[in-house]
């Protein structure tokens, strides 16, 4: 078996170390490792979205990056949205407009839209559509999670 | 039993209570669940579709560095004939059995096999490719028609056919015919001025959930089994697991985590007793995963189905008659839902003289599991494009036929039924004096549809218990895993009755040791069931809290009333108290207080919907496009408007998957090709408008609020409504699906 | 997932020297979003994961008006479509990258990676054949240069010899009057894989009533990306007509020698390879049309 390597990043704003084997993904290592549960398996192929974070400023598939990749890197996931006392205007509007439902592809269409809005803080309806279309959600037909998002984009 | 007054809390839109949980990566689901010493579990699956297993040899596996454990249907105890009551209708245990892991056949692509314990999943998954298993392959059969041939590879030897009370002699695929009838067909088509007939072919689809299934279990040395998973019912998961493991109920606890979407799809077990199996071999906790193939192949899909429709009307439009055939595919094991498909197609129409004959018939696909509304939106896809294709030939208005045909209170359902107070005139009425529906549809290529849609809903038990806090707040515990906001729609209950906020209400779901009995989340009840039962128990606290107001005040309990959130006594003494101040003086009129309310309420009120769309086909490439989407749906009272728009959303959206692009595609070897999210092809958010969901409130009799279950409706009319929006646009009757682009460019003969 | 050794290559030497010590058991990984999957699935036996992206000359991503576009081989989709001069010089290659999986896969997946995949249904190798890509290409006896077109052998097979490394691909400067465009057939609006997808550039004349030239690609109709070179050459000289176009689209079809699969029947994607060159040609013809 490969040697687990020596891995230091920064999740969160924080340095972190962690050991994983090479075909860890980042996403196997975040949860089965880091315990930062937040980002979810929907497919382990980059097909749902489910997973998705920030890798040095960019939407990433966690499931479709190695844990070994992210040496020297900045990761920033759900976990690390909110301040402590207030949540972030996504997190806000995702509430305020019901936009979710079981809730297991939200924390990848929250890191999904914040991406966004980063690069397209006014971004039209079919801006928002076309950006999230690599984010799946089967319970609310999306309707919600749009306006969600172009509600978060006015808000801010 | 109707409260017909002002509410303050009901149909309003709070936020709800775990929200804030699932927008920051809290909440805790199955797959999340963490603990020392964990080993992960994982499945082998048959490659074939059918194949009789000759030999399991597990010793290479066993001999891989981390295993630690490997299980086959050895491992479960012999079921024997044993016919198990598990809540929702009698199931063979042999086949419950069979589907966890597969004994002398294997009998879809996917079928589990054997099932690996490791130190680290990816052992797990390398130790199942060392499990030597020597097949005996046999022809598959998977299509329904094939599979009622006489000559048809048979899955069981030992089904017979039971067809209206009576068993037949030879073995068959067809494991039973039901029939409802009303009236005299006969006489109904010889009364009609046309008549149309259709056949229509529906695919196998997935409820698509995004969350794997997922189970982890712990045997403790005291024998006590605990498994925390995502289901739909965590009490449902115990009963199954107990009667598989023949382990007595009090010795499983099922911790139910957050569920990443059911649809129906989370009600049946796969790998729950596998994980405990391994549990009990290896003694540490064991996580088993599937990943989606695995869900793909082997979870139950919502079948396919082949479907005949003849209906017969004058002239002026009134239906005379009508006639359905539905074969159902039931998966590898007999259980489709023909039954409420039966019960649900000619539902929307008061029609004198009905037919409808159902087959269940096994093919060599997974077992079919509930999928929203199940059976009825294969049913309704034939009745109401034949509809459609009436009032068409007719020249009647779609939506004013439907009015002219409309079942109401006191008419009959074809298998028995009489509806009481039901709102499907209400929901076409809507539909049709919605903008959508009146504004102009005239561009080339460019069309719209119309269908309605029933679902009968379901009671079933629920209990919910009532702690009251002193600072007049309540802590609500109750069994229904949340799904989609129904810890808010059930908690509002309780706060509308004890006059409190929504906020004032803490719901938590938990295990089974710590709530009475509660049936699953699923046939739109838990809104309807386990709110009726919050409902209760606020009353219960009410009553209690009135006679502690009369011991304070000295007065007897008839002479305090409740009003407004305030309690105050009435003839004599005038004295006041809110709620929460007297929450904060329990102690001393006689210590907590907590209500409690069970129910198994049969008064579920069927819920009618309507949808509209219109839709743009290329017709050089045989895409359709959904441009505009109207869904007007009865809700009987809709608790928390925004969750209720959520069903009705999701609901449309998946029907719109259904009908233009999901299915299981099949090679010839009965694998399936397209087993990923990639090649599923779900609808994405760039494939969409937005879904107006309309709501109609026809209060249901049968629940004090006057709810109605949402959530399954409303996947029952898109797939006719989108096929009647094609037909509008390019002139073709489309009877199979999905409607997907290469089909289309057949039946425009362009390939 | 099978278990692999990971090394991050810092210079071309160090990792054209590893594939040729580690042999057919390494595979490069820039993106990943493909290898990745590949090998969790067990489609591909990977012992070695070599890792470019640290080295210099596969992240290059320069644009000359005069000379063209150097692409490295591990840049990925967003940085393309995000510069400005590249979006106009080469239209047809941003429309691939725009739709080359979601946003999140465009954050990581290159056009040098989609190349080296070698799928027939590659998004992005028809927009580098009909834009004239060359492929630069290091090994143990050097650097050589091999057009495009000739890159892709078969299903996941390229010309990439033992100890060979795609490092960039040089793309022309685009001619006066010309432009392309790429377009793909998938029955939802993203995230699928092209049933069939076609692509096409034009150079018209000064009065952009005359196309001078034109390259036309196709994907998913064959084992490799096509050129379709006779259906091209059709269009040379001819005016801008539906006639011209009709005729090209015809050429095209019928070197297509499509399957059927899950995605699409053989029937489907001959009848899609006409309505997408057509699409694809007048898409190309009205940009240039459009152009001030």
């Amino acid at each position: 078996m490969a040697r687990r390597s020596h891995v230091q990043t920064t999740i969160n704003g924080e340095t972190v170390e962690f050991l994983c084997e090479p075909r860890q993904s980042l996403l196997e290592v975040l949860r089965d490792e880091l315990h930062l549960t937040g980002a979810k398996e929907g497919c382990n192929n980059g097909n749902c979205g489910a997973c998705s974070v920030i890798l040095d400023g960019r939407l990433v598939n966690s499931c479709l990056v190695l844990g070994v990749e992210t040496e020297g890197k900045s990761v920033e996931t759900i976990e690390g949205l909110a301040a402590p006392d207030k949540l972030h205007p996504i997190q806000d509007a995702f509430l305020e407009n019901a936009a979710l439902q079981c809730g297991i592809c939200t924390p990848g269409f929250i890191m999904s839209a914040k991406a966004l809005l980063e690069q397209n803080p006014n971004p039209t309806e079919h801006e928002v559509r076309y950006w999230l279309a690599g984010n799946l959600c089967r319970c609310t037909g999306y309707d919600k999670i749009v306006r969600a998002v172009l509600d978060a984009a006015a808000a801010e | 039993m109707l409260e017909n007054k002002e509410h303050k809390v009901i149909g309003t839109r709070p936020i709800r209570h775990d929200g804030v949980d699932k927008v920051t990566g809290r909440a805790l689901y199955g797959a999340d669940f963490q603990a020392a010493g964990l080993l992960h579990g994982r499945v082998l699956r048959s490659p074939h579709a059918h194949a009789r297993i000759i030999s399991i040899d597990t010793s290479r596996a066993e001999a891989l560095p981390g295993v630690k454990g490997i299980v086959t249907a050895k491992d479960i105890p012999d079921a024997g004939d044993k016919i198990a009551d598990l809540g929702e209708g009698a199931v063979n245990l042999k086949y419950l059995c069979d589907n966890i892991l597969a004994s002398d056949k294997v009998l879809y692509k996917g079928h589990a096999v054997a099932a690996v314990a490791a130190t680290n999943p990816h052992i797990a998954e390398e130790a199942c490719t060392l499990i030597d298993v020597e097949y005996e392959v046999l022809p598959p059969v998977l299509e329904v028609r094939q599979a009622m041939e006489p000559d048809a590879p048979l899955l069981h030897e030992h089904i017979r056919t039971t067809s209206l009370g009576e068993t037949a002699e030879e073995p068959s695929n067809v494991a039973s015919h039901i029939q409802h009838k009303l009236g005299d067909p006969e006489k109904g088509f010889a009364a009609a001025d046309i008549v149309v007939e259709r056949e229509f072919i529906t695919g196998t689809v997935h409820q698509g959930y995004i969350e794997p299934h997922n189970a982890t279990a712990h045997y403790n040395a005291d024998g006590q089994l605990t498994i925390w998973c995502s289901t739909q019912g965590a009490f449902t998961v115990r009963e199954q697991v107990a009667e598989i493991l023949q382990y007595p109920i009090s010795k499983i606890k099922v911790v139910p985590m957050e569920i990443g979407g059911g649809f129906g799809g989370k009600i049946s077990v796969y790998i729950k007793p596998v994980a405990a199996l391994l549990a009990k071999k290896t003694g540490k906790p064991v996580k088993v995963l599937m990943n989606r193939s695995d869900v793909f192949e082997g979870t139950g899909p919502t079948p396919a189905s082949f479907i005949r429709v003849k209906m017969g009307a004058t002239k002026e439009g009134k239906i005379t008659a009508a006639e359905a055939y539905l074969a159902f595919e039931a998966g590898a094991y007999p259980g489709s839902p023909v039954g409420p498909g039966a019960m649900c197609i000619f539902a929307p129409y008061n029609i004198e003289h009905v037919i409808i004959d159902g087959y269940d018939v096994v093919v060599n696909k997974p077992k079919t599991a509930p999928y929203r509304a199940p059976g009825a939106p294969n049913a309704a896809f034939g009745s109401e494009t034949v509809v459609d294709e009436i009032a068409e030939k007719l020249g009647i208005d779609p939506l004013e036929i439907r009015l002219l045909n409309a079942a109401k209170e006191g008419d009959r359902r074809a298998d028995g039924p009489v509806h009481p107070r039901i709102g499907c005139i209400e929901t076409v009425e809507a539909a049709k004096a919605h903008p959508h529906y009146t504004a102009p549809n005239g561009k080339k290529h460019h069309g719209r549809g119309v269908a309605s849609g029933y679902w009968f809903n379901i009671g079933l038990e629920s209990s919910v218990t009532i702690n009251v806090n002193s600072d007049g707040t309540i802590n609500l515990i109750e069994g229904s895993t949340d799904i989609g906001g129904t810890r808010a729609s059930i908690a509002m209950q309780a706060a509308e009755v004890l006059g409190i906020s929504a906020e004032s209400v803490n719901p938590s779901v938990v295990d089974t040791n710590s709530v009475g009995y509660t049936a699953v989340t699923g046939g739109s009840r838990t809104t309807y069931a386990t709110g009726y039962a919050a409902y209760e128990a606020a009353q219960d606290v009410k009553r209690q809290m009135i006679a502690r107001a009369a011991i304070l005040w000295e007065v007897d309990e008839a002479n305090v009333q409740f009003a407004d959130g305030e309690f105050s006594s009435i003839n004599g003494k005038e004295e006041q108290i809110s709620f929460r101040d007297l929450c904060g003086r329990l102690g001393e009129t006689g210590g907590p207080i907590v209500g409690s309310g069970t129910v198994n309420p049969g008064g579920a009120g069927g819920a009618y919907a309507t949808h509209v769309v219109d839709v743009a086909v290329d017709e050089e490439t045989g895409k359709v496009d959904i441009l505009r989407y109207t869904a007007v749906q009865d809700a009987g009272k809709a608790i928390h408007p925004s969750y209720v728009e959520g069903q009705i959303q999701g609901g449309a959206v998946q029907g719109i998957g259904w009908a233009l692009n999901e299915e299981y595609i099949y090679n010839d070897e009965g694998t399936m090709t397209n087993a990923s999210f990639l090649d599923y092809r779900m609808p994405t958010c760039l494939d969409l408008p937005m879904i107006d969901a309309v709501i109609v409130e026809v209060p249901n009799p049968g629940h004090p609020y006057g709810v109605r279950g949402v959530g399954e409706v409303p996947i029952v009319p898109p797939m006719a409504a989108i096929a009647n929006a094609i037909y509008d646009a390019i002139g073709i009757r489309m009877t199979e699906l999905p409607m997907s682009p290469d089909r289309l460019l057949k039946a425009m003969g362009k390939i | 997932m099978r278990d692999f050794s990971y090394i991050a290559a810092t210079t071309i030497p160090e990792a054209v020297a590893l594939l040729g010590e580690k042999g057919e058991s390494a595979r490069i990984l820039a993106g990943g979003t493909d290898l990745i999957v590949q090998v969790r699935e067990a489609r591909r036996d990977v012992d070695w994961m070599i890792d470019i992206k640290s080295i210099p000359e596969v992240n290059v991503l320069d644009y000359n008006a005069a000379t063209g576009l150097v692409l490295g081989a591990a840049v990925e989709c967003y940085k393309i479509y995000a510069n400005d001069a590249i979006c106009d010089a080469y239209p047809s290659l941003i429309d691939a990258t725009k739709i080359i999986g979601g946003t999140a896969i465009q954050g990581r997946a290159g056009v040098g990676g989609n190349l080296c995949n070698a799928s027939p249904a590659a998004d992005g190798i028809p927009p580098l054949i009909v834009l004239n890509a060359t492929c630069v290409i290091a090994g143990p006896n050097g650097e050589r240069e091999l057009p495009v077109e000739q890159f892709c052998t078969a299903p996941g097979q390229t010309a990439l010899q033992k100890g060979e490394m795609l490092v960039s691909l040089k793309i022309p400067a685009p001619e006066s009057n010309s432009s392309s465009y790429y377009l793909r057939f998938i029955p939802r609006n993203e995230m699928d894989i092209a049933v069939v997808g076609a692509g096409a550039s034009v150079t018209l004349d000064a009065a952009k009533e005359t196309i001078v030239s034109a390259r036309i690609a196709l994907a998913a109709v064959a084992p490799t990306p096509l050129f379709a070179e006779e259906a091209s050459a059709l269009l040379a000289g001819r005016e801008v007509s539906d006639e011209a176009i009709n005729a090209a689209a015809e050429a095209a079809q019928a070197i297509a020698r499509p399957i059927s699969d899950m995605r699409g029947t053989a029937e489907q994607r001959t009848h899609l390879v006409g309505v997408l060159t057509r699409r694809a040609l007048n898409g190309a013809i009205q940009r240039v049309q459009e152009a001030t």
